[in-house]
Parts: structure tokens; sequence; C-alpha cells
């Protein structure tokens, strides 16, 4: 036992005030998350009600075990674009039969379900780690397809989901789709391409073309019924192996197929878990408002893993990366955790040993994200940065364990990289409301480009408008900083949420949980190291 | 001397005789049924032998067996309870012609009371009060209200009440139906009906050196369909003089007859004070422990000494100290007709009682039971469970411990009387001492057998039942069972559960897991301030009280607290099959054994016709048609054995309409 001593001051100012801002955030958070959970509005909600049909949540909520969790992903998708919050759809990670599955549901009361490029990014994410980490997709269906007028930002990308649905199922991953409603064209291909379907009896529908359509192409007269109804699928066509009285029923037929999936997590179930010393509640005043103001990553470390109990590595070499390990949930992890903004040869040297350390351990690693960046200046150049940045980026990019990247503070330039930002593939990647990630600081940027337009207009032998460069400072920053924050890059799906930090001890151990639905198994080699 | 002794019974009696023995040192002998191969009188026995079967009377009921028993073990003597063959003459002269002490009194005796005609001739004789017993053919409409009784046998079988003229032939049938049936004797008799008159016995002690001690008497008044639910020593607010009237003439009774051993003497007494002989039940009654309790005798006790030769000593009997009470625990639903409940006893256990089958030390509370948790009580045997006992200073305040007692007791997984005998003690009538024959009429079995938790109890239950759930879920669980339970990043709606009552309720309850722990939505104003798997603890109007929640497979959730018990069906979150039931289907309202069947497949039948008797505890239930129609399915065969909702007979209508237009 190695229990972190926190030296955090509660009844300081700064804590107060850090505390204040973050409650802040959250609650612009929770206004967002509203948007989502609000699906189509109270009028498309009751008249999917006056049908007796249940909503997407409510559909997930009967299919999970009951008081199981459930974390729902990329919420704030399609988050500052034309398209509602949500992108119509919803996907998360939860328990069915004691089985961690990855959910996937149409929200029909969103323009009827149908995908817009948003629902498209969301949907391949959920698939993405249901692949990732070897979980049964589960696909609760009612959609009326593509959201037409933006047909050309979906119909080429979008063929992957069903290709990506029969691979699924050459690997070995279960798909089942429950189909609640129209699930036509494109789409009947959702149950088309999964392993077990279930439809509902009157309410399923699954053609390829629809009367209209089919009374166009061939003058044949028909109905939905005989082209797609449930019955017919279940007696006629073969598409459908369960034919459910209604929707309670599809869901009960869905988790008995589930419970017959005979699913058993590889490797040794987790020790037992300790909760923190430390009250989560103190996760709130810990990241200042300011990004500008280092804080210790250990006092986040010691309210998120078991008994607050990190053994470091290094801690003499290297000090602006915190590494160590660590249990979470009951699951060994190896943290990394930026200390000061700034990696440094030896920050990245230590943090290469300590990755190729955790995969021979087979230990999944944690990153926890508030750097500005490796080290810029004549000597670091000369000292190899690069070469040193190569190396970290190296481990991180070959590392075989599987990586959960929580986004705390700022995560700048090519250190994003370096701690296994998004396209590093971390198996999850969350921000907290604090986070800001960018190519750099707004400001740094803004400068960046004012010197740049300095040495233009002074090479040009133009004038150079102080009032000008003030106002083009101002603009920069001020569209960096919005594209820097997290809700932005949340609705581009960049991460897979913006989560509460007293969540985070929950949402790790969710996700530690999922990964090791596939074997956890170290590198057995990694690229050339630059030395 | 007794060295060993066999109990020729079971349940509770055999395991209260038991408890007798071990103490005195003698080797004890029991003897068990099939269903019984596991019970506890079975296991507590020094020795057991397998009587192979599972109708009494190839039991418990069959002399030959249970002697060829106490041979077979090295029995010397034999004991045999009450019930089955207890006041069998025949058996006590098997017995004894086997060589074996009979622990009862001379076969000669048993015979004499064996039937009441007889024993009420032999009561005037003595110059004992009786009744006139009336010949049912020369009662008329001055004699009305009368009572039809069977000659032999108890337990309110053969009973019929009249009191119009008309129903007489009809009462007399069926009592000498169920008397022929029960007791292999078809006598009845007529007395006058007495409605609020009580019922009062006399527990004799009679030595073989001619000594006869009236042990106190006993109010049992309290009875439901002519059984007794609760029982007292002493009766209440009797006199000086009617106390001793009785014991008079219950040792003249005991005296003329030569009677040895233990015995009662049964009296109706009149408001008017007016006592007469009912009849002398010639052996330990199921109420002898609130004698027990008063007198500090050991009736079993006293039963072996006389039966070994010992002599009462001089002084005559203790006289009594304090008052008890008895309630006798039935599994059966007295709002419902009291129907027998089978089922399996998940747990009983009165944790009040501070001691078993044998009186307090000082005062408090006793019990004598035949079950252990996870017995099944089914159409075999009495559904008695247990009798719990009160010892107090007075009667108020027996009532009041053997209140508690109950409603306190945990008593899980079968139906069950419990309520209505707590509403007994408490009611003020009752606590008035007005107790008489007629009281569960007149105060209203239904209303008196009202749950003792009230809808809020019922709602808190649930809550507790779920958040109980929830805890244990978490720790079954396979997986995330350390994460907070049901936690969501984005809370949409709260976890639901749904429980039903057995009256019917269906209370349903919301939660939502926060940092701070459980929040229950619905029932709103509660505060959770403990959960665990079996016990949460609830706060209401800042009041916090402990609940526990035991679940059984069934699925049964059971709600033990302060406010009273609950018992909860989780209502599963998906519907079940559709019933699958025919129309027209006539299914079985109890368990119990066919008796006749007097329809057979094919047989047109009008509605209201009898199709069958359906036999079940101690009562003959009349099976009808439910509408004119055809008799098209018959599985009930004479004999046999049905749960409760198994399918008698298929009366189809449309088949009889079909016949009647003459189509096939």
């Amino acid at each position: 036992m190695t229990v972190l001593r926190s030296r955090l001051d509660t009844a300081a100012p700064g804590f107060a005030e850090a505390r204040e801002s973050m409650l802040a955030k959250l609650a612009e958070l929770d206004t967002e998350h509203a948007k989502a959970l609000a699906g189509g509005g109270s009028a498309y909600i009751d008249r999917h009600r006056g049908r007796g049909k249940l909503l997407a949540r409510e559909r997930i909520e009967l299919l999970l075990d009951p008081d199981s969790p459930f974390l729902e992903l990329s919420p704030l998708a399609a988050w500052g674009s034309d398209y509602p919050v949500g992108a119509s759809v919803v996907t998360g990670v939860g328990v069915v039969e004691g089985t961690e599955c990855v959910v996937i549901a149409n929200d029909p009361t969103v323009r009827g379900g149908a995908s817009n490029p948003w629902t498209g990014k969301k949907t391949m994410r959920a698939m993405e780690i249901a692949e990732q980490n070897r979980m049964p997709l589960i696909n609760l269906v009612e959609s009326g397809g593509a959201d037409l007028p933006s047909q050309k930002e979906i119909f080429i990308p979008g063929g992957r989901m069903f290709r990506d649905l029969t691979r699924f199922s050459a690997a070995g991953i279960p798909t089942v789709a429950l189909v609640f409603g129209n699930s036509t064209a494109g789409g009947a291909y959702v149950p088309g391409m999964s392993d077990h379907v279930v439809m509902v009896r009157e309410r399923s529908k699954v053609f390829l073309g629809g009367p209209p359509l089919v009374k166009m192409a061939t003058g044949e007269e028909s109905d939905d019924e005989s082209l797609g109804g449930a019955e017919m699928h279940a007696r006629v066509s073969g598409l459908a192996d369960y034919l459910a009285a209604d929707e309670a029923d599809a869901i009960r037929t869905g988790r008995r197929i589930v419970a017959r999936l005979n699913r058993r997590k590889p490797g040794p179930r987790p020790a037992a878990s300790v909760e923190p010393r430390y009250d989560a509640e103190e996760l709130l005043g810990i990241v200042p408002s300011d990004l500008k103001i280092p804080f210790d990553p250990r006092e986040v470390i010691a309210r998120v893993v078991d008994g607050s109990d990190f053994d470091e590595f290094k801690p003499a070499y290297g000090a602006g990366l915190a590494t160590g390990w660590a249990r979470l949930h009951g699951y060994p992890v190896g943290v990394l955790a930026n200390a000061h903004g700034v990696l440094f040869s030896e920050e990245s040297q230590k943090a290469a040993q300590f990755i190729q350390l955790a995969n021979r351990a087979d230990t999944p690693l944690i990153f926890l994200h508030n750097t500005t960046g490796y080290m810029v200046g004549r000597d670091y150049e000369q000292g190899g940065i690069i070469k040193h940045g190569a190396m970290m980026i190296n481990a991180v990019s070959n590392s075989t364990v599987p990586h959960l990247s929580v986004l705390v503070g700022a995560s700048y330039g090519a250190g994003h990289y370096g701690m296994c930002g998004r396209a590093y593939d971390p198996r999850f990647l969350f921000a907290w409301p604090s986070a800001k990630a960018a190519v750099m600081g707004p400001q740094q940027l803004a400068g960046v480009l004012s010197i740049v337009a300095r040495q233009s207009a002074a090479a040009k032998g133009r004038d150079y408008s102080e009032e000008q460069d003030a106002a083009m400072r101002e603009m920069v920053e001020n569209q960096i900083e919005a594209e820097s924050l997290p809700m932005f890059l949340s609705g581009r799906v960049y991460d897979d949420g913006v989560i509460d930090p007293r969540d985070t001890r929950t949402v790790l151990g969710l996700c530690l949980s999922a990964a090791h639905n596939a074997p956890v198994r170290g590198a057995d080699g990694f690229g050339v190291f630059r030395m | 001397m007794i060295s060993t002794l066999l109990v020729a019974n079971r349940g509770e009696v055999a395991r209260r005789i038991l408890r007798t023995c071990r103490g005195l040192g003698i080797g004890t002998v029991a003897v068990c049924s099939d269903p019984d191969t596991d019970a506890p009188h079975t296991r507590e026995a020094d020795a057991a032998v397998r009587l192979p079967g599972r109708a009494p009377a190839d039991t418990y009921l069959c002399a030959e067996a249970i002697i060829a028993a106490a041979q077979q073990a090295g029995a010397d003597a034999l004991h045999p309870g009450y019930g089955f063959l207890a006041e069998n003459a025949s058996f006590a002269r098997d017995v004894i012609k086997a060589g074996l002490v009979w622990v009862g009194p001379r076969p000669e005796a048993i015979e004499a009371m064996g039937t009441k005609i007889s024993a009420k001739e032999l009561a005037a004789r003595a110059g004992v009060p009786v009744f006139g017993g009336l010949v049912p053919e020369s009662v008329t409409e001055d004699d009305l209200p009368v009572l039809v009784k069977a000659s032999s046998g108890g337990g309110g079988r053969g009973m019929r009440v009249v009191r119009d003229l008309a129903d007489l032939p009809g009462a007399v049938e069926a009592a000498r139906s169920e008397a022929a049936a029960a007791f292999g004797d078809a006598a009845v008799f007529c007395e006058p009906y007495v409605e609020r008159g009580r019922h009062i016995e006399v527990q004799l002690l009679a030595d073989a050196q001619g000594t006869v001690w009236a042990v106190g008497e006993r109010d049992c008044s309290i009875q439901r369909r002519y059984q007794k639910v609760i029982e007292e020593a002493p009766a209440p607010g009797i006199s000086a003089d009617l106390r001793e009237r009785l014991h008079d003439a219950a040792r003249r009774m005991a005296a003329a007859i030569g009677y040895t051993g233990a015995g009662t003497a049964e009296f109706l007494v009149a408001e008017n004070g007016a006592a007469s002989f009912l009849e002398m039940n010639t052996r330990l009654q199921v109420e002898h422990p609130v004698t027990e309790c008063v007198t500090g005798l050991d009736l079993v006790e006293w039963q072996l000494r006389i039966s070994e030769g010992e002599a009462l000593p001089a002084g005559g009997p203790p006289p009594a100290r304090g008052h008890a009470i008895e309630a006798r625990l039935y599994a059966e639903d007295p709002a419902h007709d009291w129907r027998p409940q089978s089922g399996t006893v998940h747990a009983f256990s009165v944790p009040a009682a501070v001691a078993e089958f044998t009186a307090p030390a000082h005062h408090g509370i006793r019990v004598d039971s035949g079950v252990k948790d996870g017995a099944a009580v089914g159409v075999d045997y009495d559904p008695m469970l247990a009798k719990v006992i009160a010892w107090g200073a007075t009667r108020a305040d027996a009532a009041r411990r053997l209140a508690v007692a109950l409603a306190g007791a945990k008593l899980h997984g079968l139906g069950n009387n419990r309520d209505l005998l707590v509403r007994i003690l408490r009611h003020p009538a009752f606590g008035a001492g007005e107790v008489h024959t007629g009281f569960l009429t007149d105060h209203g079995a239904a209303e008196l057998a009202r749950p003792l938790a009230d809808a809020e109890t019922t709602r808190l239950a649930a809550l507790a039942a779920a958040l109980a759930d929830a805890a244990a879920n978490r720790e079954r669980a396979p997986v995330l069972g350390t994460l907070p339970p049901g936690w969501r990043n984005l809370p949409s709606q709260p976890q639901t559960k749904r429980y039903r009552t057995a009256d019917g309720e269906e209370p349903a309850v919301a939660y939502h897991c926060t940092r701070d722990g459980f929040q229950a939505d619905r029932p709103s104003g509660v505060h959770v301030v403990r959960v665990a798997p079996g016990e949460v603890v609830l706060e209401t109007g800042g009041v916090r009280r402990t609940f526990t929640a035991a679940t059984y497979p069934g699925p049964l959730t059971c709600v033990d607290s302060p406010l009273g018990a609950v018992s909860l069906f989780p209502v599963d979150r998906f519907p079940a099959p559709e019933d699958t039931t025919e129309p027209g289907a006539l299914l079985a309202p109890m368990p119990g054994a066919i008796g006749r069947v007097v329809v057979a497949e094919g047989d047109r039948v009008r509605e209201g016709d009898l199709l069958m008797w359906l036999e079940a505890m101690k009562m003959e239930h009349r099976i009808t048609a439910p509408a004119d129609g055809v008799v098209t399915e018959l599985p009930a065969a004479p004999g046999g054995r049905v749960e409760a909702g198994a399918v008698l007979a298929v009366v189809d209508e449309a088949a009889a309409e079909d016949e009647e237009r003459g189509r096939p």
C-alpha cells in the first residue's frame, strides 16, 4: 500500500473558485444533455407514445439488467451542427443478462429516426467500441432511413455499417437486431446483416422498397404487411428469427438471445474494489478555471483509484509527467498524468519506458491529459525533443493494452498525440468540462499568426496596422477558444462524451470492465525507437 | 418404568412429547410417513421408523404398522398424541396386547366416551347436566336453531347449523355422509344450538389409585367452523360457583368411568350461565400449554408417570398463577372462507419466544411448532403451523405479549391467519372478556383478518424490497457489480419495480441512485438511510425504521418491520405468456382430495348440477357445473389428490348447444 497523501486545501479560495467554475460548466453541460434527452420534443414524444410505443431510452432501460449501470456514449453528437443534439440515436454500453453489450437505439421522435451525417459518425463510433472490446452489438431499430437532404454525406460512407455488421459476425462478435418499426431500404440490411433478428407483430416494417416504389418499379400493387411485415418475415421470408407480440416481448426475446450467447470474459476477474480514501466531490475544485495555472494530477488520481493507492514510477525523473501503478474497480492500471503541462525529453522517455512496462505486464493504461505540448526552443530541439517525443508516440501507437484517455485540462499540440488522443485509438476518450484541445492554445495561435503576418508585411514593405492586428488576434482567439471546448469536440464525436469529474471513477471502471471483454495482451514489439 | 417410547404421531405434538421424554431420560422412537421423512419430529427422535405411504390410512392411522414399528425399534411404551389413533379404543387394546405400555386411559374409558350419544347418556347418569339430544326426525320449529352433529369424531366434521326446518334433511344427509367418510360412523343427532355460548373445558388428571384432579379450566370459545382459534386459562369472567360446578362435573365424569391419565371434559355454557356437558376427550388437548403455563405442571410428564403407575401427589392440583393465552397459527386465509394455503414455509420463527414445548420459567412466550424453514405444507395434513402461547401476570398482560409476539413473528411463504389473531387479541371485546362461539361471526372474520400492514406500510415495504433487491442485484452481478446501482451519465428515468400483494394491490416503486446514495421517487417523502441486500433503513416523518427483506423462489419477497409484515410478489418486467386455461374449465379452489365424482365424460349437465366432491380441510366442497353444457373433459378421478388450480372438469357450453341443434 502506497496511499497518496492529498495536499488539496479545500478551504483555499482557489479551490472554491475552481469549484464554482466547474459547477457553472456542469450546469451548461446539463442544459445540452437535456436537449439530447428531449429527443424530438414533447409533441413527437406524445405522438410516439400514443402509438403504444416506447421511447428509445425506455427500450434501453427495459433491455438492461435491473439496477445495472449504463454509460451513454456521444450524447452531444451533432452539437453545434444544424442537426439536433444527440444525432437522433442513443448509443451506449450496458449490461444485458450479465453480458456487457453495446446498444444502438434509433430515436424515432427525432425526424422519424432518420440518419444524418452525425448519426452515422455516432453509430460508427459505437460499433467501433463493440469491435475493439468484443462486445455484442444490439441494434434497437426504428428509423426512416437516411435524412434525404444530406444523403450525399451519408450514402457512400454509410455502407460501411452493413459491411461491419457482417465482419463483426465473422469475428465472433454477435449482432442482434430488434426491429420496432421502419427499417426500410438500406436500413433493411441492419436486420439483414445481423446474427439474430426479432420483429414485432404489426409494427416492424422491413423491405427494400415500399408499395409506391414497387408500383413505380414494376407496376405491382402491394402493401406494407406483405412486403415487409413481421408475420411475413417470421413465416415466409425467414428474415425474422423471432416474432414478438409487442415491444416488451421483443425486448424480452432480445435478452434471452443474449443470455444464450454464452459469452465469457477472458482473463481473470477484477480484484475487490476499494473506494478511494478521498471524496470524489473534491474533484470539482482541483482544475483551476485558468488552465495556465498548473495543478497536481495526483490529487485527481487519489480520488479515482482504489484506496487512493498509487505506486509512482520514476518520481524523481521527468517530473512533468506522473506515472505509476494502481487499481481501479479492481482492475490493474498504469496511469500517465501530466503534472506541469510541458513534456520535455525526460518525460517523453519516461513515458516510452512506462508504456513498454505496461505492455510487458498486460496492464491497461489511463492517460490524464493536461499538456501544452512538447517543449520548443533551441536547446530542446538540439537535445532531441522530436526524437524523444517520437519515442513516446511510438510507444503509445504500438501499445496493445487498452488505453483510456481523459482530457482533464489542456490537451494541445503533439502532446495530445503522445497522451493518446483520439487519433491514437484509445478504447474510450472522455473530457471534463474544464478541458480544451487544439493544436495550441488560442492566445499562442493568435500570437503566432500575428508574428507571421507582421513578418510578411515587413518583407513586402507594407505597413502593419496594430489596430487590425488586435482585431485579428481577438477574432482568432475567440474562434480557437470556441473550437477547443469539450462540447464542440464532443459534437464532432472526437470524444465519447463530456463527463462530470465526480463520475470519473465510475466511467473508467465501466470502460475497463468493457475493455476486458477482449483479451488484454501487451505488444510483442514496437517501432524502431530512435536513439 | 418406561425405557423407550414410540410417539405415534407427527408435527408439533410429536415434538412436544419428545421434549418431555428427553427431560425424563426416556428414549424415543418416531414414526414417519413418506412426506415426513425429513420432518422435525423424525429428526429429533432417537430413532425413527418409516411408515411407507402418504395417506394417513397407510401411515399414522395404520395400527398394525405402528405397533410393528414399536416392536422393531424396541419401544416399551406408546404415546398416541392427539388426532389420528389417540381416541381409538381398539388401537389402545392392540397396543396393550402387544405388551406395550399405552400412555392413555383404559380402552374401556375411551370406548365409553367414544360416541357423543353414549357419552351424554353416561354423563346424565353421573348427574352431569347435558343437552337433551334430539333425533333429527323429531325436530320441530320450536327447537330451532339446532346443531346437527356426528356422534363420532370431532373437530367440526359433520357439524351443521340448521335455522330453517326445510334445510334439515339436507344438512342431516350431508353430516351423515361426512361422518361416515371421516369416522366410519354415520350416526348423527341434533341438539339446541346456542348462538353465543362459551366453550369451557376442564383439564383432568386421574391416577390409577383413584385420585382425580380438575387441573383448572380453559376457555376455547373463539372458534371458526367449530375449530378453536384462541384458547386461554383460566376462563375469564366466570363466577367461582360456575367454576366449581364445572370442575365438579368433570371430576364426576372421570370418576364414573374410572378414568386414568389426562383428559378433558368439554362444556357449553349459555349466556345465562347454564352449563351442559358436550363430550369428553380421552387424550391430551392441543391447547394443553395454557394449563401448563398457569399451573406449572408438565401434563405429558404426568401422562407418562400415571401410565407407569405413579400416584398424583396429595394436596390436590396447584392453583392457577397468572393468565395464559394460546393462538393457533394456521396456513389458511380467514378472509376467503378459511381456505387452506399450501406451499412452502420459507421461514418461521417467533423472535419473542423464550421457551419451546415447555412453559417459560417466568412470564413470556412459548412456541410449539411442527414446521421448520423450507417445510412444505401440503394437502396431506392439518394446516396448523404452530401454537404461540403467552403467559402473563394478568389476562391483559398475556394478550399484549401474545399480540406483539405474533405481529413480530417471521412467517414467510404461506398465507396465514396471523393478522386475524393479532386483531382478535387487540379487539376491545376480547379485552373485555366478551368471548363466545359467535365472536368471529359477530365481529366479522374478514374485518378481523384485514392485514395489519396498512397501505402506507405496504408502499414502504415495497420500496424496501426494491432497494434490497437492487443491493442484492449488485452483489450477484457478474460484471460491474461495484459500480453505483443503476448509474447513468444521462439519467432519463428512475429504476422502477412493481410488486403485487395477496390482496391484489400493486405498489409501484421508483428510485434512482445519486452520488449520495438511493433516492426514492415513489413513494415520495421517504429518506433512504441505508441499503443492504437483506436490510433497508427508511426514514419517514423524521422516524427511522429497519425493514428486513427476504426473497424466496416463486418469486416472493417478505418484508418485516415494526410496522407489520408484508408479503410481496415481484411483478415480472415482461408480461407472462397468456393464460392457457380452457374456457369452461373448473379449477380446484384449493388443494384437496377428490371424493365422489357423480358425472362421467360426455354427460349433459345443468347449471348448478353437482359434478363431484372435493375433500379438503375436513370439509367436502361441492364442485358444480358453472353453466348448462357437456362434460367434455374429466381429469379428476375419485381419490386423486389435486393442488389448487388443477383442472377438475371442463364443461363446454357450445357442445351442449351443438347437441341441441342436432350437430355432431
